[in-house]
């Protein structure tokens, strides 16, 4: 390794990535919350994903945090930073912390070399003796010290660091105490050179939030109206229904744990049924269980709220890691023509709005929607500016007490037919998987089901969805439709392409069933070419949209598989390419 | 006409809809679907703050032929959907129907939580030991040498046995009814309904299409011939000594039934809006 010395570039950065790894027990993950925490009170945005072995507990760990005077919602290309609490097992992140040339790793000689895989990036290390400062205070640890010292390096205010000490460990006094002290410890063992230089925050008044997306995305379902969840836990869903789970009953709702996802979505369906707003959110598996049953809201017209947050398919695939596989089985996953909501938050803060406004529109509609979040968005925590919220017109329509000769399914012009609520005089009825009557009697006639299926199909395409459709930014002759977790590295690399790249619209669809066709051309007028781009191996969202409607024939895909998230870079240098071709 | 209206005295048919029932003349359904609307009357029951909810197969059409609210979904998940509404109605009374097929093979697992969950449900299984719209496959129920198209051999498989299922998985009600007795069985659905918690009835129902020998259940059948107790051990001992003709209630316990609390707000959502706020 070269020796420290060697690193003299210290010119102020506006983004800088580190990542914090260790064995387990080590405290990455417990140093990397309060890293975040501290870049976030002293104003900065910021963002942390984390990386676990296959351990259930005690495996190595790596926290990857991103610090920017820019809202940022992906991370960067490269680290500038590695610092190892120790090495042990450490070389499993390689593909996923990347160094600069000119980056620096930092660790505790007494836990021996880095691993040969960093080394190797030309990035200068600095030795810290993390263990012995540890060992000079009461109770100190190494991952406190390492914390002090890479914020020293950053040159996090001391301020903001003992505030999210505190916040983070402040319900055990000793611990907060010995963990303060040992934070210093590691301020104190900072060199005297600097090495690497933050651009100071940016002023601001605007409130931020720190959260993730599966907090978020719980926090939009109350905000819709969420009163009843019932759910079966699997990963990376299950922290959406911990949150929810107190959250709920504090709002006078509640949280009923399933026995398995073909139960918490019929379950959901009962509540609905019941009047109540339901929701219950799950991943790929579980979706595909729930498949059948989405498909009897739609025929008995139940509105219900599956939040989908993906992760790497088939089967059981990589649990833990980011993809956007779902597309094609929310989109076409159920059995007969079944019309019904798909959306998709594109950024942290995002999953509040689109869950909230999925609740909206399935009520509103009667309708089954599937809110595809995933891995990424669910688990990242990010300080964020706080997330829009616009209030959301819409609820669901009831029957009034006492109708004379009720219809549940008649068919009215918008097609969305007032739904009786159990209790309600004069409304009985009852809802059916089985093709129906407007009354809701079953049904074996070629006419009822052709009437039955226009009606569901027409509450939903003339329904006015109003802007929130996609996001549109930009113009130019170019344009990238993406959707998702791809949406914030999309969005980065055209904004840092400067005069490179040709002037680009971006159009990243929030609402993905059913498509705003007319929405979506008329944002294209204009364009002479399209990229689509996407975290999937076969270009689900590329061969949705080539069936679904004209695109310029100069349509083009640009796709990856989960488990690597696309970065801003590697799309800006696609583009750079694009421009040439 | 200023004359206030006295309260309705309501009659069984006035729990019954206008819908024709798809069932084959003498199926054992019609007596159960009778017994089900005695059982409201004498409950004086609103329709309308009755929920039936039912899975698929010949006896899950029962909702619609009741004047109460309904859901008919899809096959096996009828207590998951009754689970879901009456935890977030528990205003509502919510019956579950549903056969053999629905409720112990595709539905098995359900059958297990909802006993163990004990939610304040009444569930009336139709046991005609048959899948009968499917015509004329075997069940969990079916006894091992029944021969038929799909299991020309006999199933081999020994029978399933509800009620020491629903006994071990924690019911809090558990008893056997038969649709050639309809007063019988709606009393038996009436303690069921007003014994708190996951009732368990099951119904001997004859198939008369697909098992015609099963006619003779009326001979066979020995009503009141299960003694009700609170002691799962007797209860025990009383279903393992069971030919599966013995008819009464069987165990009726005192557990609790599960309601998580609903509707007691403590906090706005500006509240849980605050903890993310920096």
């Amino acid at each position: 390794l070269p020796d420290h010395t060697a690193v003299a570039d210290v010119r102020p950065r506006s983004s800088l990535s580190i990542a914090l790894a260790g064995s387990g027990g080590a405290g990455v993950m417990t140093a990397g919350n309060i890293l975040l925490e501290a870049a976030a009170f002293a104003g900065y945005y910021a963002l942390m994903t984390r990386s676990s072995g296959p351990q259930i507990r005690g495996g190595e760990a790596a926290a990857m945090i991103r610090i920017s005077t820019r809202p940022v919602e992906c991370l960067d290309d490269r680290f500038h930073v590695l610092a190892g609490v120790d090495w042990e097992n450490v070389h499993r992140f390689a593909a996923e912390i990347p160094l600069e040339e000119d980056g620096l790793i930092i660790g505790d000689p007494a836990s021996g070399e880095p691993p040969a895989v960093f080394a190797g990036s030309g990035a200068a290390l600095l030795s810290v003796p993390l263990g012995q400062i540890a060992k000079g205070v009461p109770g100190g640890r190494a991952n406190m010290v390492l914390l002090g010292y890479v914020a020293a390096l950053l040159g996090l205010p001391d301020a903001a660091l003992s505030r999210a000490t505190g916040s983070l460990l402040g319900k055990r006094p000793a611990a907060l105490e010995a963990s303060l002290a040992a934070v210093a410890a590691g301020r104190a063992a900072q060199p005297a050179d600097r090495f690497i230089s933050l651009a100071a925050a940016p002023a601001t008044s605007r409130a931020r939030w720190l959260v993730t997306g599966n907090e978020a995305a719980g926090l939009g379902a109350l905000k819709g109206g969420v009163r009843f969840v019932a759910a079966y836990p699997i990963t990376p869903a299950t922290e959406l229904l911990e949150w929810l789970s107190p959250a709920l009953a504090s709002v006078g709702g509640v949280l009923l744990q399933a026995e398995d996802e073909l139960a918490s979505i019929n379950m959901i369906i009962g509540g609905s049924f019941g009047g109540v707003p339901a929701l219950t959110a799950t991943s790929g598996p579980g979706l595909a269980l729930m498949t059948e049953s989405l498909g009897l809201a739609v025929a008995a017209e139940t509105p219900v709220v599956v939040v989908d947050v993906m992760r790497v398919g088939p089967s059981t695939g990589i649990p833990t890691k980011s993809e956007q596989g779902d597309l094609n089985i929310a989109l076409h996953g159920l059995h007969g023509d079944a019309p019904h909501l798909v959306l998709a938050p594109n950024g942290v803060g995002d999953c509040l709005q689109t869950t909230r406004w999925a609740v909206t529109l399935a009520e509103s509609l009667q309708t089954p929607a599937i809110v595809l979040s995933d891995q990424f968005l669910g688990q990242a925590r990010a300080a964020i500016d706080r997330p829009a919220d616009p209030p959301l017109a819409g609820a669901r329509l009831r029957a009034a007490p006492g109708e004379d000769d009720y219809h549940r399914y008649a068919l009215t012009g918008s097609g969305v037919s007032p739904m009786a609520i159990p209790g309600t005089p004069g409304g009985t009825y009852t809802a059916d998987g089985l093709e129906h009557t407007e009354r809701g009697t079953p049904s074996s006639q070629a006419a009822d089901h052709a009437a039955q299926l226009d009606k569901r199909r027409r509450k939903l395409e003339s329904h006015d969805y109003g802007d929130l459709w996609a996001d549109v930014e930009g113009t130019g002759e170019q344009a990238i439709i993406t959707f998702g977790s791809c949406t914030a590295p999309v969005r980065e690399a055209l904004a840092g392409g400067g005069t490179t790249l040709p002037p680009t619209r971006l159009i990243s669809l929030r609402l993905l069933a059913p498509l705003q066709r007319g929405r979506l051309a008329a944002a294209l007028a204009g364009v002479k070419r399209v990229l689509v781009v996407e975290q999937n191996e076969s270009g689900q969202l590329f061969h949705y949209l080539r069936g679904a409607m004209d695109l310029p024939a100069d349509t083009t895909s640009l796709r990856r598989p989960g488990a690597q998230q696309f970065n801003p870079g590697e799309i800006r240098r696609y583009l750079e390419a694009w421009g040439r071709a | 006409m200023n004359e206030q209206p006295s309260p309705t005295v309501l009659v069984p048919n006035d729990y019954k809809s206008a819908v024709k029932p798809v069932w084959c003349p003498g199926c054992g359904d019609f007596g159960v679907l009778n017994a089900l609307a005695k059982a409201m009357a004498r409950m004086a029951l609103k329709p309308e703050e009755v929920a039936v909810v039912s899975g698929i197969g010949c006896s899950s059409r029962i909702p619609a032929y009741t004047a109460c609210y309904g859901f008919h979904g899809v096959h096996g998940r009828a207590l998951p959907t009754a689970t879901g509404l009456k935890v977030a109605r528990p205003d509502l009374t919510v019956i579950v129907t549903g056969g053999d097929g629905d409720g112990y093979s595709i539905g098995g697992n359900h059958f297990l939580h909802a006993c163990r969950r004990n939610v304040d449900l009444t569930y009336i299984v139709m046991d005609n030991r048959v899948y009968g719209m499917t015509k004329g496959q075997p069940s969990p129920t079916t006894e091992t040498h029944w021969t038929s198209k799909l299991a020309p051999h006999g199933t081999g498989v020994n029978e399933f046995h509800p009620m020491a299922i629903a006994l071990a998985a924690g019911a809090n009600f558990i008893a056997r009814g038969f649709t050639g007795d309809p007063n019988g069985l709606a009393d038996i659905i009436v303690e069921g309904v007003t014994t708190p918690g996951f009732s368990f009835i099951e119904v001997l129902s004859p198939c008369i299409t697909f098992r015609p020998e099963q006619k003779d259940w009326k001979k066979a059948v020995r009503p009141g011939n299960l003694s009700s107790t609170a002691d799962p051990t007797l209860a025990a001992r009383q279903i393992f000594a069971d030919d599966g003709m013995n008819l009464g209630v069987l165990y009726a316990g005192e557990r609790p039934p599960y309601q998580p609390p609903m509707g007691r707000a403590s906090k706005g959502i500006d509240d849980l809006e605050a903890q993310f706020t920096l």
